[in-house]
């Protein structure tokens, strides 16, 4: 990823005009996790906040090592530690580095009802545009991963960039580039699809037997991917969801309803005008009382 | 009450309980709609832009549900079904056909009035509790993710079927002649109140 590449948007949020460019599977680009080697040591963490410039509040301890606790508008990833008995009585000690995964149908996009403010690029990346959210919070409804978290002081929504003004440049992600242990890659997503399948072939032959690639087609494959050692079991990450969709509630609020009742509106105008065309008004002989 | 050939059908605060819900109306379906369909998203313009939409729309939402609840609850006795209503509303094709004659004797509302008044009554307490799930920054966080989608749902059904019982209710107006002066200046002729009401006109010592 030496090269500058397009960011030209191929989905933009509550806009019905078809775009002229489609998503290129060419220039597709993403991040892969190997969960194997990261040793959660929240360097990621740390380039995200210095390169986003974002400084979040000092929290406090709640008894585990995930710091701060939960995503925020100020902390676009966050590790999250997962201690999990295994079927054998062993402990599995399982890190995760959550954020936005940029699907390739994003939930969030879908349910965003002001024009423009979340876009996706030709290269797969979902980014917020600032200036056009306004803050109503659909997107969270709208996401299966629970990540954008809406500011309490500006009201807008914020969440992991995947570096889409440094990608822009030609350079990865400010996470991936700090990953000591290379557990976080970035390049074009068919090569680290490719490195994925070779690095799942490892760790089978290593004894994780259910090792896998998370790249889940229920949102149409994501533009961040895990692999994962237990990938029969995501949920043991912290919840990652194993069968990922936009909900069929969002698909309803943002499909069938929308279209059907807008009709609905323009055919009662419509029955009142005929109606008024064909019978005519309603009067009363005044002379009556 | 009646004076001269008018009779009074609401009083001073009763059409202005009426016109500040029918201003909050307007506003909210205006802002609500950009929000609803992308092809309305101008009307965002109303309120000031997206963010001050996004910002007023729900305060104006429970400005607008206490006017009408003040109202409803005033006028709840009025809009009972009868056994009288059904036979009305059984000859609702005649009404709508302008075929007035020998229907049955009716009080302050029709069944069909009294029917708008039950569905924006349920279309009000659906707008207001869904809308309080999804006002994202006070509430939400209260709720689980799912309760807030089929909020979402709920709020958009609702709020378009309000509308379109709205538009009926205007539509009602303009069609029906010498309606309007009823909420405007608050009376209405004696030969309006006795033909569409004989029933309530009679209650008010006319014959």
């Amino acid at each position: 990823m030496a090269t500058a590449t397009t960011m030209n948007i191929v989905n933009r949020s509550a806009t019905t005009a078809p775009m002229p460019v489609k998503s290129n599977p060419e220039i597709s680009v993403a991040k892969l996790i190997d969960e194997s080697k990261c040793i959660g040591c929240k360097a990621c963490q740390v380039a995200c906040m210095q390169w986003n410039d974002n400084r979040d509040e000092i929290g406090s301890t709640v008894g585990v090592y995930d710091n701060p606790a939960d995503l925020t508008t100020k902390s676009w990833t966050v590790m999250r530690f997962n201690e999990v008995e295994r079927a054998d009585g062993g402990l599995d000690w399982l890190i995760r580095k959550d954020g936005c995964m940029h699907c390739e149908d994003p939930g969030c996009l879908k349910a965003c009802p002001a024009p423009g403010a979340i876009v996706k690029y030709e290269n797969g990346i979902v980014d917020f545009v600032k200036d056009n959210c306004i803050g109503c919070g659909y997107c969270v409804a709208g996401c299966p991963f629970n990540i954008p978290r809406i500011s309490k002081t500006d009201h807008k929504a914020y969440k992991c960039s995947l570096c889409s003004d440094r990608v822009a440049v030609g350079e990865g992600a400010a996470c991936a580039k700090a990953c000591p242990t290379k557990a976080i890659r970035f390049g074009k997503k068919k090569d680290l699809v490719a490195w994925a399948d070779q690095r799942v072939k490892d760790l089978k032959e290593r004894g994780y037997q259910n090792a896998a690639l998370y790249n889940p087609q229920g949102v149409g494959g994501t533009h961040v991917m895990y692999v994962l050692r237990h990938g029969d079991k995501p949920e043991a990450y912290n919840g990652l969801p194993s069968d990922p969709q936009i909900s069929p509630t969002v698909n309803l609020w943002k499909g069938m309803t929308k279209t059907v009742l807008s009709w609905g509106m323009a055919a009662a105008v419509a029955v009142g005008v005929a109606h008024y065309f064909i019978k005519g008004p309603k009067e009363v002989d005044e002379t009556e009382a | 009450m009646s004076q001269g050939n008018e009779v009074q059908r609401y009083a001073t605060n009763e059409r202005i309980n009426h016109w500040f819900t029918a201003i909050c109306f307007v506003l909210l379906a205006a802002s609500g709609l950009a929000f609803f369909h992308p092809s309305f998203w101008s009307l965002s313009a109303v309120l000031g832009g997206g963010e001050l939409s996004r910002f007023l729309h729900p305060i104006l939402g429970v400005l607008m549900f206490l006017s009408f609840f003040i109202f409803a609850i005033q006028k709840m006795g009025d809009n009972m079904m009868k056994s009288y209503d059904w036979q009305w509303m059984g000859r609702i094709g005649d009404v709508l056909a302008n075929r007035d004659d020998n229907m049955p004797e009716i009080g302050k509302y029709n069944a069909a009035q009294k029917l708008m008044y039950w569905f924006t009554f349920l279309f009000m307490i659906l707008l207001l509790v869904s809308g309080i799930v999804i006002w994202r920054q006070f509430f939400s966080h209260n709720f689980a993710i799912d309760t807030i989608r089929w909020a979402a749902v709920v709020h958009a059904v609702a709020g378009v079927l309000l509308i379109i019982t709205i538009i009926v209710h205007i539509y009602a107006a303009i069609w029906v002649k010498g309606t309007m002066s009823a909420i405007t200046k608050g009376t209405v002729s004696r030969a309006w109140a006795k033909h569409h009401h004989p029933l309530w006109y009679r209650s008010l010592g006319n014959k």
